[in-house]
């Protein structure tokens, strides 16, 4: 039993949430969402709409400006009076440093408030994430969770970038002109209003069948991403097993996919924008005749005919761009409820409510005592790993656990370093739970090394100072002559300023968990769990660092799972595991003596050596 | 820091043109040219039936209404209908018509840029982190498609309305037409040195963007050392300044906009107020009509949105143009290709089916994108394995082992010296060819989001399941697979179910043996097995060993066992070959690297001199 076939079990059941990117999120929250986001900002998004409404009443004076010349300023002018036309050129001159002067404000206002917004966002997915546990990343997949912060926050970013302008513009127009056509003739003008009624039915249909297509396509999107970075991360057995071909096809599935509900939202909108036009064309075509009728029968002056017609094109017109907005509206939404339902996500370890501080270190050395009490942990809802586990470590002790593969011995160290928490019993910290602790004074306490060494982009230096940030260089040196990383390290171009992506720079496995090594090192914990943390250095480099961890450990508590029993050689105590129990306790020496399992190991593992 | 995969953004000296980029986008529209034409036309269509209706009204103010004739309202009626219908028929038929095309497009161009980065060579990815590939593929080639569906088509139409208001406006009187048109110029003027600037800051701001995504993507994967080390905090501040660098950016560009769009608003506007005042003094001398002045006026404040209008347009075309760039600088590169096929001996053709001979002849190695004073990682490198023997390659941790096996199935080439096979220069056999007499088991075990059969299927063409059973159980992966949820259907990878290091490292190695392989590439690939595992799976390792040539890269004595020789691997030479005993006896760097540690009865006593409370 493995905990990837209990994890699995469990994931049977909510893995198709996980596998369709269906998880659940609370009704309205992807507005609710998008209005926390925008709340901090309402200052600056106010004052965005009030540089926007002056640029577009400003662009409106031009018209009142001709009307005033042709009526007033050209007859002052035949009769030798110039004030009125200065007039019209000193307002018109404002007119225009005004109207630039806004158009110039709002567009940097806009991009502020947008830019300000994204950032909130990239903020709270990326740190939800990062607290969310190893159990959620297995399932969710690092390809859409980039997905996510990228390309999902991106479609937000269209919304406040279109969406303002035709929001406002759109408003300003509606009240404007509804309110002309009412002065021009009150029946006429709510008859146009009445032709609101079709056109937001519209509207509400288009919204419905637009944000089904935007869910999915938001999700087909995301695994469009997923692939290509699963084709990137494997390129090396791609192109070893030419599965180039086989990559394309599978590939082109999951795009056209993709292609055919971009297509289809198109479309949803090519839908909309025929059927609202059609419905304003009816309306304005209806209004018209009933107009002219009206004039017909002389209930009607000719002159506000015409100009209620000719605003009653312009009435619909703005509103009817508004579907461009929704458009981009619901593909925001879409992105915000796949981002709120990766928000809504609990992390496997909570953050205590009332932290707890682990109490000073004691003089005689920087370990600490760990225990599990009555552990029992399970994966998911599958069967359990650890049936019941009791065990203590006692200050600055260095515990090796061996084992078969799936005896439970990564999860023992999981559960020891917090990366999950036990379902029943506790994990004690020199008697304080870790459940009380805050992740700050957990990871100052204890570090955990796993067998997966990942290297970031930068420099050498960079990577080792992953352990502590801000260490300076003579530390960073230190820790990796420990660890013996110097050597090679010494030997790049450039030393610890060697990008670890520079031309001709190749990082083996090996070399990979010793940065690692000198990175848990640089922590300086009281606490270190290596779990396979050496498993692909060859021998002299096992050696070496053996004979490091012998210093370094000193003094600290340590938990070193390995399938190399060489490691035993710095182990105070073994600890033998099978089926998620302790099967057998003891200093290497008693368990060889014991004739137990642990001494077949040895035996077999003496045997490997020779 | 810059990126070494990011490529500078072109000086403003490299004369780099919207237009150009754009134009480079024509292979890709090609299959859609015609439909995208008739959008266009069909767009302009819809604008002109857009400005019949006033006419229709006019008449009716003009005709039937005044002459008191009730049918001809009817009439007027029943117009603005049908215009209205066609109307919007004209709109959603062009929305129709490039739809999908367009959606196919960005999808032909994504699936373009799949096909060509799975082909570049090692060393290509080696140096691009994902991230940069990834915004590249969705981003900018989303951008491509949203400049094809709306501003390319807008371009167009506002072009020609401009135009034709122009020539309108120029006909009605020349000397007032010209007078509005003149802040054209300064227009035109500001407007290609904002091209040009506005062009930089949208690669920087992409290019920022792919970075961005790098580090994102980066966080997630390392997210085990984060976790363990609990540096959250210290990688949210890499995360946040690549997007505040993104951020400011975007604020650059936004910068930049503001700018021109208060250029675009303005002068639009001054030309309506210039030629309004110029127009008052010739109506008030009786130079003009006050009729003629008030066409002009009505047709520059239609053109006055249009111009506007204009300024996001170009915009928009600018970042495409970069996006078209950025895609194309990936598209651009070169993919090896294979030499023409060279007729093989003859003698070979006994060989088809059965173990390789395979020989590394004075093999030189440097990666392509090495310093050029930088030494050489493989020197000399002379070897030669029997067909059916198993060579182990033993050596230091970075003494070049796994290079050295990546050259076998030509995922890099020698710089200098030859591998052959059976005799055959492996350079002039086609990597296909090649390839599929080679397999390898990879030290980082890749599993792909596909079944476990799936997974193994990989290794070989046509697999039978019988073949899959036989590779799982060679490599001990029957057992554990049985447990899966879904046995050998369960899938794994990324979304599904994740294994231990062993557990894949098992199913690489199955992936590997499947196909019965002529040559067998194995990189440590036992590292991650405990004690009892390693020892079943070498057991059934050395059946399939008998049947095909291998090479083994080896740390632990127990795997070098497997082999019928040895060759040590020193600082890039062989330095040594013989069989496991020999070295062991003969070569103090062998020993150094193979010898047991010390044995493990560690004397207690020795650790409770230092004090602690066992």
């Amino acid at each position: 039993m493995t905990p990837s076939t209990t994890a699995a079990a469990g994931a049977s059941v909510a893995g198709d949430a996980f596998a369709q990117d269906a998880l659940p999120a609370p009704p309205g929250a992807s507005r609710a969402l998008l209005a926390s986001l925008l709340r901090p900002h309402r200052r600056r998004l106010t004052a965005t709409c009030l540089v926007l409404t002056l640029q577009r009443a400003l662009s409106q004076v031009g018209p009142l400006l001709v009307a005033y010349t042709i009526d007033r300023a050209v007859p002052a002018l035949r009769d030798g009076d110039h004030g009125p036309l200065l007039g019209v050129c000193l307002v018109y001159a404002l007119v225009v440093a005004g109207s630039a002067a806004s158009q110039y404000g709002y567009v940097r206002l806009s991009a502020r408030a947008g830019q300000d917004v994204l950032l909130d966002l990239l903020t709270r997915v990326f740190r939800h994430s990062q607290a969310l546990g190893l159990d959620f990343h297995e399932r969710y997949g690092s390809g859409r969770l980039t997905a996510r912060a990228t390309g999902d926050i991106g479609a937000l970013r269209g919304l406040l970038a279109k969406g303002l302008e035709d929001i406002v513009g759109a408003a300003l127009t509606t009240v404007c002109i509804t309110g002309l056509l009412l002065h021009l003739d009150r029946q006429l003008g709510l008859a146009a209003v009445t032709v609101g009624a079709p056109l937001y039915l519209t509207v509400r249909s288009f919204r419905r069948r637009a944000t089904r297509v935007h869910r999915d396509r938001s999700s087909a999107a995301a695994a469009v991403t997923g692939a290509l970075a699963e084709t990137l991360h494997h390129i090396r057995v791609v192109q070893a097993f030419r599965l180039e071909a086989a990559g394309d096809a599978s590939f082109r599935e999951i795009d056209r996919r993709h292609a055919r509900l971009s297509g289809d939202a198109t479309l949803e909108m090519g839908r909309y924008v025929t059927s609202s036009r059609l419905v304003a064309n009816t309306g304005i075509a209806v209004l018209a005749l009933w107009g002219a009728h009206r004039v017909a029968s002389g209930s009607l002056e000719l002159g506000a005919f015409t100009a209620a017609v000719l605003y009653l094109r312009r009435l619909y017109d703005d509103p009817l761009k508004l579907g461009g907005v929704l458009d981009a509206y619901q593909s925001a939404v879409a992105s915000l409820e796949k981002i709120a339902a990766l928000l809504a996500q609990r992390p496997s370890v909570s953050e205590p409510a009332a932290p707890a501080r682990l109490p000073a270190n004691s003089p005689a050395g920087r370990g600490r005592r760990a225990v599990l009490d009555g552990v029992t942990f399970a994966y998911g809802t599958g069967g359990e790993v650890l049936p019941r586990l009791d065990l203590s470590l006692a200050a600055g002790e260095t515990v090796a656990v061996v084992g078969a593969t799936g005896a439970g011995k990564s999860t023992l160290a999981g559960l020891l370093a917090r990366f999950h928490d036990p379902t029943h019993g506790r994990v004690l910290l020199d008697g304080v739970d870790l459940r009380h602790l805050a992740t700050a004074e957990l990871r100052r306490a204890v570090v955990m090394v796993t067998q997966d060494a990942f290297v970031f982009s930068g420099t050498v230096a960079e990577n080792i100072a992953v352990g502590r940030p801000g260490a300076d260089r003579a530390d960073i040196e230190r820790v990796a002559r420990a660890v013996g990383a110097h050597a090679f390290v010494s030997a790049l171009p450039e030393e610890y300023d060697t990008d670890v992506r520079a031309r001709g720079t190749r990082i083996s496995a090996g070399q990979r968990q010793l940065l690692a090594l000198a990175r848990a090192l640089l922590a300086d914990p009281d606490v270190v769990i290596l779990d396979e943390a050496t498993s692909s250095l060859d021998i002299p480099g096992e050696r070496l660092v053996q004979r490091a961890m012998r210093t370094v450990l000193e003094g600290r508590t340590a938990l070193v799972v390995a399938h190399r029993l060489s490691t035993l050689r710095i182990a105070d105590r073994v600890v033998v595991m099978d089926g998620g129990r302790v099967v057998e306790d003891g200093t290497p020496a008693e368990l060889i003596e014991r004739r137990g399992r642990f001494a077949d190991l040895h035996t077999a593992w003496r045997n490997s050596l020779t | 820091m810059r990126d070494p995969a990011t490529p500078l953004p072109p000086s403003p000296a490299d004369e780099r043109s919207t237009v150009r980029s754009l134009l480079r986008l024509r292979p890709y529209v090609r299959p859609v040219r015609l439909r995208l034409l008739l959008a266009t036309l069909l767009a302009t269509a819809a604008s002109c039936l857009g400005l019949v209706m006033p006419l229709v009204l006019k008449w009716m103010a003009d005709g039937p209404l005044t002459g008191g004739d009730p049918s001809g309202v009817w009439w007027g009626g029943l117009a603005l209908l049908l215009l209205g219908a066609a109307e919007a028929a004209v709109f959603g038929l062009r929305r129709r018509l490039v739809a999908r095309p367009l959606a196919e497009v960005e999808a032909t161009m994504r699936e373009a840029l799949h096909h060509h980065v799975q082909r570049l060579p090692l060393a290509f990815h080696d140096r691009w982190p994902s991230g940069q590939l990834l915004s590249r593929a969705t981003s900018d080639v989303g951008l491509i498609h949203v400049f094809l569906a709306l501003p390319l088509t807008f371009l167009v139409v506002n072009t020609v309305t401009l135009l034709v208001g122009c020539v309108v406006l120029l006909s009605q009187q020349w000397t007032l037409g010209l007078l509005t048109l003149a802040p054209a110029v300064p227009l035109l003027v500001v407007g290609s040195r904002f091209e040009a600037r506005y062009a930089l800051a949208s690669r920087r701001a992409q290019d920022r963007g792919g970075d961005l995504t790098t580090v994102v993507e980066e966080s997630v994967l390392g997210i085990r050392v984060l976790k363990g080390l609990g540096r959250h905090e210290a990688r949210e501040r890499v995360v946040l300044e690549a997007a505040r660098r993104v951020r400011a950016a975007e604020l650059g560009k936004a910068r930049l906009l503001a700018g021109a769009s208060a250029l675009f608003v303005a002068l639009p506007e001054s030309a309506v107020g210039l030629t309004l005042v110029a127009g008052a003094y010739q109506v008030a001398d009786g130079s003009l009509s006050p009729g003629t002045l008030l066409a002009f006026l009505a047709t520059a404040l239609v053109l006055r949105p249009v111009v506007e209008s204009m300024g996001s347009s170009l915009a928009l075309s600018h970042e495409a143009a970069t996006a078209v760039d950025r895609y194309l600088d990936v598209m651009a590169l070169p993919v090896p290709q294979d030499r023409a096929p060279v007729p093989a001996p003859t003698r070979r053709a006994a060989s088809e089916a059965g173990p390789v001979e395979l020989a590394f002849e004075n093999v030189e190695f440097q990666y392509p994108d090495a310093p050029p004073d930088a030494p050489a990682v493989l020197r000399g490198v002379t070897l030669c394995l029997a067909p059916g023997e198993t060579l182990a390659l033993v050596g230091a941790t970075g003494s070049g082992k796994t290079t050295l096996t990546a050259l076998v199935p030509r995922l890099y080439e020698p710089t200098a010296g030859r591998l052959t096979m059976d005799g055959r220069d492996i350079a002039a056999m086609t990597r296909a060819d090649l390839r599929g007499r080679v397999a390898v088991a990879f030290e980082d075990p890749a599993l792909f989001s596909a079944t476990v059969t799936e997974n193994v299927a990989m290794g070989a063409r046509n697999a039978t399941d019988a073949d899959i059973a036989r590779a799982l159980r060679v490599a001990r992966a029957d057992e554990f697979v049985r447990h899966l949820p879904d046995g050998t259907a369960t899938t794994l990878g990324e979304r599904g179910l994740t294994l231990s290091g062993g557990q894949r490292q098992r199913l690489a190695l199955a992936r590997a043996v499947v196909g019965r392989p002529r040559l067998l590439v194995l990189d440590d690939p036992l590292s991650a097995l405990d004690l009892h595992t390693e020892a079943a799976v070498e057991a059934a390792l050395r059946e399939v060993l008998g049947t095909t040539t291998a090479l083994l890269v080896a740390h632990r004595p127990s795997t070098v066992l497997l082999a019928d020789r040895v060759a040590l691997l020193s600082q890039g030479r062989i330095a040594a070959v013989g069989t496991h005993r020999e070295l062991l006896r003969t070569n103090a760097e062998y020993a150094r690297l193979m010898s047991a540690p010390a044995p493990l009865t560690v004397p207690t006593g020795e650790r409770a001199d230092g004090g602690r409370t066992s």
